[in-house]
């Protein structure tokens, strides 16, 4: 099977069972992206395909071969860190870090979501969108993390995002 | 997860053609291999109909929308004529699920999602859904989320949709092709089955029976909103919800479309809570009319009791802003 994973051509032959979570980290050696439930509750397998945020467990490696997908290992360029990962890293925005891949990953995809003028569940209109903590919680409630770094995680992307609180 | 064999279709003509017994279509695949990752779902085939052209949402000659099967649950939620015309169904989408789910799941696969209780997810535990004939260890057990509505002997399940609650609000017509190439056009009215002594029965497809597109007609005028309470404030299936489609004129209620989710096996509509709004005046009394109509027959198990004053308290709150303000 041929994929494109962070802008790179690579190739693997996973069981047609795998999923995309599975063929990046036993499959390719990418295993920034984490496993955490396996079941879609939690996040941490966090990928950005084609631009959209999703899941890796939830889906087939073999549903992919045509796509473009970025992980956590993609968004640096060379030495200089994505400004996520820097506003991750400036607000402390996590304890044991295995939820932190996706969190990122969600929260840079998250953020063009915003962009796109997409509303969520707590926008007061569905036509205008003021990206504000309670916008930052509720974008980012597919993303659990255990340590509970919450406040930390929402002040780095309120710092990349020029949000007010 | 078992083993199964895999193959992409590249027309929905293909994709029916390969129908038989085990042959699963998947396309967001968000709840089917959850399912089979718990072995809940075995397919001996996967059929991926990711690839056909149904992911467009076209303008219908009545002012409608159709929407085709495989259009994301964001896109949809996030069309500007959904959001202008349907608010209610950007909003039930919105409620549910996360931001990465819903840029995955499809409207064809929301419809056709299995109930979350706890018993049909647990193997070890009685489910005649998952095993017919097995029995319901959701009866006696804890069923906190089950149905209060629609129930049987055997099976108390909800089904767990939010976008399927706005959809049956407003009227939705399922369009599909049959493996025998047929074009088939069901209303949502009479899409899902309640579960009676087949509960693993849930909806009029027949096997290899393909949901091409979702059609909806022009919006009814009047207020839309959905409401929907839940354990935590995201992220949760709903303990109640609502989705309402109400207009007030000269101080009398002209149109009242309303859909529950959470309360039965089903996206639940019931005539008599329409019948009892429709030509009355927005009163406290016929909000309560109204409540006492959907709740007259419901029936809880023990930890789901009070679902029933908790969705008549919320309909009441959620027809007086629909009706506030209004003329």
């Amino acid at each position: 099977m041929h994929f494109t994973i962070n802008g790179m051509a690579r190739e693997a032959n996973p069981d047609i069972r795998a999923s995309l979570l599975d063929l990046l980290r036993e499959h390719l050696g990418l295993s920034g992206t984490k496993k955490g439930c396996d079941h879609g509750q939690c996040g941490a397998c966090t990928v950005i395909i084609n631009g959209r945020r999703i899941n890796s467990c939830l889906t087939l490696a073999v549903m992919h071969q045509d796509d473009d997908i970025l992980t956590i290992e993609g968004l640096a360029t060379g030495d200089a860190l994505h400004p996520m990962q820097a506003a991750f890293v400036k607000h402390d925005g996590l304890q044991c870090g295995y939820c932190t891949p996706g969190q990122i990953c969600s929260a840079v995809a998250m953020l063009d979501e915003v962009k796109a003028g997409w509303a969520s569940h707590v926008s007061p209109s569905l036509d205008a969108v003021t990206l504000n903590d309670d916008e930052i919680s509720e974008r980012m409630s597919g993303n659990l993390c255990r340590c509970s770094a919450y406040p930390n995680i929402v002040d780095a992307i309120r710092d990349v995002a020029g949000a007010s609180a | 997860m078992k083993a199964f064999d895999y193959s992409r279709a590249d027309s929905p003509e293909a994709a029916v053609s390969e129908s038989g017994d085990g042959v699963r279509f998947i396309a967001g695949g968000t709840n089917l291999l959850d399912l089979m990752k718990l072995q809940i779902e075995t397919p001996t085939r996967l059929v991926d109909i990711t690839r056909l052209d149904l992911a467009n949402i076209a303008d219908t000659a009545d002012g409608g929308l159709l929407i085709g099967a495989l259009v994301t649950n964001s896109d949809l939620a996030q069309d500007p004529r959904v959001r202008a015309r349907y608010p209610a169904l950007s909003r039930a989408i919105l409620a549910g699920a996360s931001a990465q789910l819903r840029n995955k799941a499809t409207t064809g696969g929301n419809l056709l999602q299995r109930t979350r209780c706890y018993y049909f997810y647990d193997k070890a535990a009685a489910c005649n859904k998952r095993d017919p004939g097995i029995g319901c260890a959701a009866q006696g057990g804890y069923n906190r989320i089950l149905a209060v509505l629609g129930t049987s002997e055997e099976c108390i399940a909800t089904h767990p949709s939010d976008m399927a609650v706005a959809m049956r609000a407003l009227d939705a017509i399922i369009v599909t092709l049959t493996p025998g190439g047929d074009r088939r056009r069901i209303a949502l009215a009479d899409f899902y089955r309640l579960p009676g002594r087949t509960p693993q029965i849930e909806n009029a497809l027949e096997q290899g029976e393909l949901i091409t597109h979702i059609e909806l007609p022009s919006a009814p005028a009047g207020k839309q909103l959905y409401r929907k309470v839940r354990d935590r404030a995201s992220y949760a299936f709903a303990l109640v919800s609502v989705a309402g489609i109400v207009a007030v004129e000269d101080g009398e209620i002209t149109v009242a479309a309303l859909a529950f989710g959470g309360l039965a096996p089903m996206p639940w509509r019931d005539p008599a809570v329409e019948a009892a709004l429709i030509g009355q005046a927005p009163t406290a009394a016929v909000f309560a009319a109204a409540a006492h109509a959907l709740l007259k027959d419901a029936r809880g198990f023990g930890s789901n009791d009070f679902k029933i004053p908790l969705m008549r308290r919320m309909l009441i709150a959620t027809l007086r802003d629909l009706t506030e303000n209004a003329a």
